[in-house]
């Protein structure tokens, strides 16, 4: 188990290290003189030239290269310009923000997307299973900041149950945590929660034919038994793999719901970012995204080899 | 009484292309402690008959069209799940064709043999470890403690027969269903595989059904045979009278092509011809088309059961002029 999580880290570094790298070359991509790009049109030749300076753009390539490198391993990721802060200052700010919500949705797609595949596979063709995958496939079909706008209109323009958007901290105050949080929360839940009932519905109608599952019944068990023993822990297996996409989909589709929604996390300051031309924030901001991803994707690792004897053994 | 009681079963299965039937009218008793074995080619309803008496087939598309399977005086063909569910393992366990997918593959063997006990008596954790490694020792799988930990995936499929031997006997059935237990197996495992059989029931005393499409698994294992074709049975006797004697057309052409267990085990290729798929089974006798004695009137009507001697019965209406 464990030999599996630090072989899994080493392969990340590759990635990492594939990802810094293309990270740093963003800012030579930019057609032109990436300093004037970031300073506008009405730039004085002096202002480009304290930018020039600033991002180190006046030095040797490798120069650059290795100040990136060098200011990474100590943690500096440089200045957002925007807002005058250390990029990793911001990050660790708004992070929080962004994995709560992310969370929060996250246990929503589990709840209901579980609950809901398992209980139309088990009453597979009748009026459950019908429900189930008309919601699914509802979920499925309409667009996440369609359902969101709809949502605001309904719950905080109408009926004035829940805030149009904001944030509230948990740490502040958690019942206006979850009333800033609810809506945007299913507002990303609903697509993936559809996904995930049809993923989990034919996976556990997969299993529930396999001949464990027959031999697990002919040894007496009662049913409530062999679905929620026998059949789960097989159907867990290619689940985690969708669970781990949708906590990629989560983290990244964060962009367009904390701007619906006006919240103040990752996927916010990085829109003002590229908005901005703020290069540094950009840079910094998609290498600790990316990097939260790959440890997601690790950890989807360790799960496979908690729930499969035949993946922990092999990597024994 | 016998154990148990089979009557006029008919299991049908709904297709996209209607209704077809799987086994139908087949009657039998089966006594305590004694091995019946049932043969016919693939498709011809035994695995059907035995998922009926198990209560284990899907409903729908399965369903008791007609008839009865009494188990120690119990009609199972209308009983509640959860009296069924006390049926399966202390009253009839199954072991089935495939090692390699029977068991569950994300459990150890341990925990797979120990449940099965829990699920019919009650006993502290310590007692089943040590019932479910005494099994283990009994159906011959060495250092049966630290085996107990294993996956399946570190057995091989002889061994996953035997730990699907223990978890069907842990619970000392008075019926043992085995369908083609031995098929998927390599010959010399197979032979190893039927002796075990052959022990256990010697210890335990329990019944066995025994379902092959090996004659030669037969001739050593079974005291009384059934011989089915096509979802019907044409042939019972006891297991001498059916090899010195046989008299339905059928039998005979499996026993000419009686595959040793040493040899070739998949196709019967004494008879020429394949078995008629359910819903292109020709009219009356159904293994009329393949069969060599068959006569105009052989496709008048289904044949029935005819009685030739004490326990032995053909449904041929050409048996004398044979
Ligand atoms: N679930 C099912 N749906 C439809 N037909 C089935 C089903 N299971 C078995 N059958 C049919 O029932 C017949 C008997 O099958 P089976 O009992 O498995 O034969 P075997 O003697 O080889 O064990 C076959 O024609 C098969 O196609
Ligand atoms: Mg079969």
């Amino acid at each position: 188990m464990i030999g599996i999580a630090v072989r899994r880290l080493g392969s990340a570094l590759p990635i990492m290290l594939i990802v810094s790298l293309l990270t740093f070359g963003m800012i030579h991509l930019i057609p032109g003189d990436p300093a004037i790009a970031i300073a506008g049109l009405s730039a004085t030749p002096e202002q480009i030239a304290n930018i020039r300076h600033d991002l180190g753009l006046d030095q040797p390539i490798l120069g650059q290269l290795w100040r990136w490198y060098a200011n990474l391993a100590i943690g500096d990721l440089g200045r957002s310009l925007l807002l005058g802060q250390p990029v990793v200052q911001v990050m660790l700010q708004r992070l929080p923000v962004t994995l709560a919500l992310s969370a929060y949705a996250l246990m929503l797609t589990l709840l209901v997307g579980l609950v809901s595949g398992i209980a139309a596979a088990l009453r597979q063709n009748t009026w459950v299973d019908q429900a189930a995958m008309v919601f699914a496939m509802l979920g499925i079909s309409l667009p996440n900041f369609y359902l969101g706008l709809l949502m605001i209109i309904l719950f905080a323009v109408d009926l004035r149950w829940l805030p149009t958007g904001g944030y509230i901290a948990f740490t502040t105050d958690p019942l206006g945590w979850l009333a800033t949080s609810t809506m945007p929360a299913i507002s990303q839940a609903l697509l993936l929660a559809g996904l995930l009932a049809r993923i989990t519905r034919s996976t556990m109608l997969e299993v529930l034919r396999q001949d464990y599952i027959r031999t697990a019944r002919a040894k007496g068990l009662p049913n409530r038994r062999v679905v929620l023993k026998h059949a789960l822990a097989n159907a867990l297996i290619p689940i985690t793999t969708v669970v781990g996409i949708i906590v990629s989909l989560l983290i990244s589709g964060s962009v367009v719901t904390e701007t619906l929604f006006s919240i103040p996390g990752v996927g916010q300051v990085l829109t003002q970012a590229v908005l901005n031309r703020d290069y540094p924030m950009v840079q910094g901001g998609l290498l600790i995204t990316t990097a939260l991803l790959v440890l997601v994707n690790i950890l989807v690792d360790v799960c496979y080899a908690l729930l499969d004897p035949r993946v922990r053994y092999d990597g024994a | 009484m016998s154990l148990l009681e089979v009557r006029n079963l008919t299991t049908a299965f709904q297709t996209g292309r209607g209704e077809i039937t799987a086994v139908e009218d087949v009657s039998f008793d089966l006594n305590e402690g004694e091995i019946l074995g049932i043969v016919g080619e693939s498709g011809s309803g035994k695995s059907v008959t035995a998922l009926t008496i198990m209560g284990l087939l899907p409903r729908p598309p399965a369903r008791v069209a007609t008839g009865s399977v009494h188990f120690a005086g119990e009609n199972l063909t209308n009983l509640s799940d959860s009296r069924m569910q006390h049926i399966r393992g202390p009253g009839i366990a199954m072991v089935f064709q495939e090692p390699m997918t029977s068991l569950n593959p994300v459990f150890t063997i341990g925990d797979q043999i120990m449940e099965t006990i829990a699920a019919h008596e009650r006993l502290p954790q310590r007692a089943l470890f040590a019932r479910a490694v005494e099994m283990l020792e009994k159906v011959g799988i060495a250092s049966a403690a630290t085996r107990m930990a294993d996956y399946p995936h570190q057995l091989s499929g002889g061994q996953r027969q035997r730990v699907m031997l223990a978890i069907a006997l842990v619970c000392r059935p008075k019926l043992l269903i085995a369908d083609e237990p031995t098929t998927a197996l390599d010959v010399t495992i197979q032979a190893q595989i039927l002796d075990l059989l052959l022990d256990l029931r010697d210890e335990f005393g329990m019944a066995i059904m025994l379902i092959t499409h090996n004659m030669g698994v037969i001739a050593e294992t079974a005291d009384r045979v059934i011989v089915m074709y096509a979802g019907r049975i044409v042939e019972e006797a006891p297991v001498a009278t059916l090899f010195d004697s046989p008299r339905h057309p059928y039998t005979r052409g499996l026993l000419e092509c009686v595959p040793s267990l040493i040899t070739e085990r998949d196709r019967l290729i004494a008879i020429p011809g394949t078995l008629p798929e359910p819903i292109r089974r020709p009219p009356g006798c159904r293994f009329a088309p393949r069969c060599r004695f068959a006569q105009p009137d052989c496709a008048a009507g289904i044949p029935p059961l005819l009685r030739l001697a004490p326990g032995h019965t053909a449904a041929c209406i050409h048996i004398p002029e044979q």
